[in-house]
Parts: C-alpha cells; structure tokens; sequence
C-alpha cells in the first residue's frame, strides 16, 4: 500500500514536472487570467494526488490534469457573475482538447511557447521577465525563486505580481510575436534564459543549491525551446553552450570554494555525457547558414570540452571564433576575450596590444577582468613590477571573495618570485 | 485599449524642424483610425503648476518637474494591445530623438 502511494507520488511529481507549464499555458489562454490560471493548476495537481492513488494513472496526464485545472477555472468564474464571457470561452473548450497532454509534438500551436514569449516581453523589467519565466513554466515556487535570486520571499511576490498587472492593465499580447517581431523577440527570450543558466552557474561552490538548481532550468528550458522553435538555429546553440560549460561545473571550484582556471581544472571529472550532446546539439546547430552569437561562445566552448588536456587546445580556432563574434556582439567584454584567446594563439605580446586597445578606450572601467587579464599578459611576459599593480588592481576591483582569492595569489607568486 | 503617448524631445538635441515634424505620423494615424486626438503643447516656460495646501492656492511658475526634458505634446491612440502601441509610438518621429511614454488609460 505504502509502495504503491509512494509510486503515485512519484507519477504526480513527474507530471508537475512535464505538465505544469503546460497547464498553466493553456489555462492562461482561455482565461486570460494568470492568477486565477496558476491556482487552478495547482488545485488540479492536488487533486491527482487525491484521486490517481483510487483511479489509477491517467492514461494521459497532461489531459487529465488540463482538464482538472480547466473545471476548477469554469467553477470560479461561475461563481464571479460578471464573467459569463469569459465562462463561456472555458466551458466550450474541448474536455478532451488535443493540444495538450498528447506527448507528441504534431505541429499544434504549443501554448507553452506563447507563455515564453510573453513572460519575455521586454516592455517587463528584466528581473520580472526572469522570475516569471520560472514560476509559470517550470512551477518553481515564489519562495524557491526568492532564494536563488537571493532576495526575500515578499520582494519576490511584489515583481511577480507587478509584472502580471502590467501584462493585463497594458495588454501585453499573449502570442508568438508575427514574423517581423520574431527575430528580436526570441533574443529577448534567449537572453532570459541564458541570463538565468549563469544566475545559477555564477553561484560558488555547493552551498548555493537552490541557485545550481537554475542551472537545471535554464538547460530545461532552453531543450523545451529547441522543440517549439526546431527552426531557431540559436536555440541550439544556446542549449549546446549551457551543456558545454554545465559538463564542468564540478571542477570549477576547488574544495576551499576557489575558482580554478580552465587550465587548471580536472578534466577526467567533466561530464563527458554534457560535453557529447553539447557537440552533437552545436553541429544541428552549425548546420544552418550565418552562425550566431549563441552557436559561436558554444563552438568555443566545445573546443575547451574537447581539447584532451589545456596545451591540445586549438587557440587558433577560438581566437578566430572571437574574431567573428566581435562581428556579431561588439561589445568590450567580447573584445576581452578575443584578447585572451589572441595572445594564446599568437603570444602575450599580441594579445597585450588588444588589451592596451580596450584599456585606453576606457570602456570596461570598473570591471576587474580588464586589470586581471592585463596582470596576466604582463606576467607571462616577464613584466613583473607592471603585473604587480595591475593585480593590486583587479584585486581592489574584484567582487566575490573567491575571485579575490585567486588575484591575491597570483599577486603573491610574482611578488615572492624575485621582483626586485 | 486606448493609450496615451507622452511625446517628449530631447531640447538638447539640435534636429531640423523637417525632420520632427509629426505631421506625416499624424496625417497617417488619424487616416487609419489609430489616432484618436492629440495635441502639441507650448513650452514649459508657459506652464504654471497648481498645488492646494490648507485650502490656498499655490501657484508657481513653469512644469511642476524642473528637468531638461519636457512633455511637447501628446497623442490618445486606440490599439489592440500594447505591441501595436509601441509600433505606432516607434514611428513618431520624437521617438528617434527624445522619446515617447505609452501609458495605458485605466478603463474597465
């Protein structure tokens, strides 16, 4: 008896898992209400804990749960006379409406994509589109997403609450954008869940689990999407780039909770499983003409996966994959790193004179990586008392202790190491 | 759903009189409808703000916020959702030099 609860718990589990975007989706849809569409849903997924364990399992869960959800939402509304309109519109929707619940992807219209797309409208402030990507696709709860976004549960509840006003007081359509809109606003999409994969990857060491659990969404999300948009070549590369830097989030950080550099780090602890489907997801991906912002950082990234060990890197090949993406991403950041994967390929000295370039253009003043990398160019090549302070500078800039740790030891070695 | 468009120029900006003028955005949008009324406003220089404080009238010279940029005038439009409305603000010719608020009139 306990076996077979337990074993209904987890098939309801599983289905809040697969199904809760979904339902939300759908509900959101017929409604129009997202409040009212979330508390049905969760009212339909107690529901199946209640009757799956005397019913047995739906044959399809999805159905069975929009459903539920959907009887819920005509009960409530039949009790707010002022909606009969609204009423109206659930109460013909099909009980056995087959854009949802099926599994297959049979070129219905998918109202999870909808959902995306609105909760990534950018006329909503960054942060809310972030938080309500989570809490209406992946059914994280307010508190979850409160503390990985390390902020208190009510500061957490007032910008989901102001974004969902916005949505309804302004009317924020809730659709796929038409084909003009589309290439911009499936950027915004992109940089959402991109933004929550590194929310998450940023966190230090395993302390912070409810922030690597965003690592887990964002790579969920970002599957989901390459199902609803399989013509969105960035899409697959996004999902790629997340596999690829996902593959080494257990050597990124030593014991003591230090970075470790990519040099450094073990690679007989990446996921070797990550790093193969990132490769396999890029190639789809590169298969597509002019290659994006997305495809390019992930094509980087799997030459660092697939390198045997950090002198078999192809240095070469990524510095020309940065040359490209400055093309596409101009931005001093990106410049940066084509300075680093520069003076690889082709020495410190060449790699200094790009670096000198951002420096004197003043660009990414303030931002530590500048001094740091400066500080390495200077090392290698034997600059000692010019690396020194551009250490002493990083250090004064950097923000995480972690990060701080890994400069105030390098400075260490290079003041120790002989400087006059 | 009709919104309010806050039409305001960046006085900062030296742009041709040929090149802000709406008259083209305006001719357009009222001939689809989009428009319902607008108008330009007069410079702030000959706004006088208005406050009642313990039942006296207080008067002061110019807009009530003292900053460079002002409301030069404004447009009620009707749109089915607000990604028409930003289609519509966008190609106000004051969008490509100061800006353009959309604001949602509160209506049931």
């Amino acid at each position: 008896m306990g076996g077979l609860t337990a074993e209904v718990e987890a098939a309801v589990a599983e289905a809040f898992r697969q199904e809760w975007g979904r339902v939300v989706a759908t509900l959101i849809r017929v409604t129009g209400d997202w409040d009212l569409a979330e508390e049905c849903a969760q009212e339909a997924f107690a529901l199946a804990l209640e009757r799956w364990p005397r019913d047995g399992l739906p044959r399809r869960p999805g159905a069975w749960l929009t459903t539920a959800a959907r009887n819920r939402a005509v009960d409530r509304l039949r009790r707010r006379s002022t909606e009969a309109a609204k009423l109206r519109e659930v109460a013909t929707m099909a009980a056995d409406d087959d854009t949802f619940g099926s599994g297959d992807d049979s070129g219905v219209p998918d109202d999870r994509l909808r959902l995306i797309f609105t909760c990534c409208h950018p006329a909503l402030p960054l942060e809310a589109r972030v938080a309500l990507t989570l809490r209406t696709l992946t059914g994280m709860t307010t508190a979850e997403i409160a503390r990985a976004f390390l902020v208190t549960e009510a500061t957490m509840a007032k910008r989901l609450v102001r974004a969902k006003s916005k949505i309804s007081n302004a009317r924020i359509p809730y659709r796929v954008p038409p084909a003009h809109l589309l290439p911009e606003r499936t950027g915004s999409v992109l940089a959402v869940l991109y933004l929550l994969f590194n929310e998450g990857y940023s966190a230090s060491a395993g302390a912070d689990l409810a922030r690597w659990d965003l690592c887990a969404e964002a790579i969920r999300l970002a599957r989901l999407l390459t199902r609803l948009m399989p013509a969105e070549p960035e899409a697959y590369g996004l999902l790629a780039l997340m596999l690829l830097h996902h593959a080494r989030r257990a050597t990124r950080v030593d014991a003591a909770g230090d970075l470790v550099t990519l040099e450094r780090q073990d690679r007989t602890r990446w996921d070797r499983g990550e790093i193969d489907e990132g490769v396999a997801v890029l190639e789809t991906a590169l298969r597509h003409d002019r290659p994006g912002p997305y495809r390019l950082q992930a094509a980087v990234a799997a030459c660092h996966a697939t390198a045997a060990d950090a002198a078999d890197t192809d240095w070469a090949q990524i510095a020309e994959l940065y040359g490209q993406l400055v093309q596409v991403v101009p931005s001093p950041v990106v410049k940066l790193n084509q300075a680093v994967a520069v003076a690889m390929a082709d020495g410190p000295a060449a790699g200094l004179e790009l670096v000198e370039d951002l420096h004197a253009a003043g660009e990414l003043n303030g931002y530590h990586l500048l001094p740091a990398t400066r500080a390495d160019l200077l090392r290698r090549l034997n600059r000692r008392a010019e690396a020194a302070a551009a250490y002493r500078e990083a250090l004064d800039l950097a923000r995480t202790e972690a990060e701080q740790r890994y400069l105030a030891g390098r400075l260490a070695e290079i003041t120790t190491g002989g400087e006059s | 759903m009709r919104y309010v468009m806050f039409v305001c120029d960046n006085e900062s900006v030296g742009v041709s009189e040929d090149d802000a003028d709406p008259a083209s955005w305006v001719r357009e949008m009222d001939g689809c409808g989009v428009r319902l009324q607008g108008a330009r406003l007069r410079p702030g220089s000959d706004a006088t703000t208005v406050r009642v404080r313990d039942g006296e009238v207080l008067l002061s010279d110019g807009p009530f916020a003292e900053t460079k940029e002002q409301i030069g005038g404004f447009d009620l439009i009707e749109c089915d959702n607000l990604d028409e409305a930003i289609e519509v603000a966008s190609r106000h010719p004051s969008a490509r030099f100061g800006w353009v608020e959309v604001r949602p009139l509160w209506e049931d």
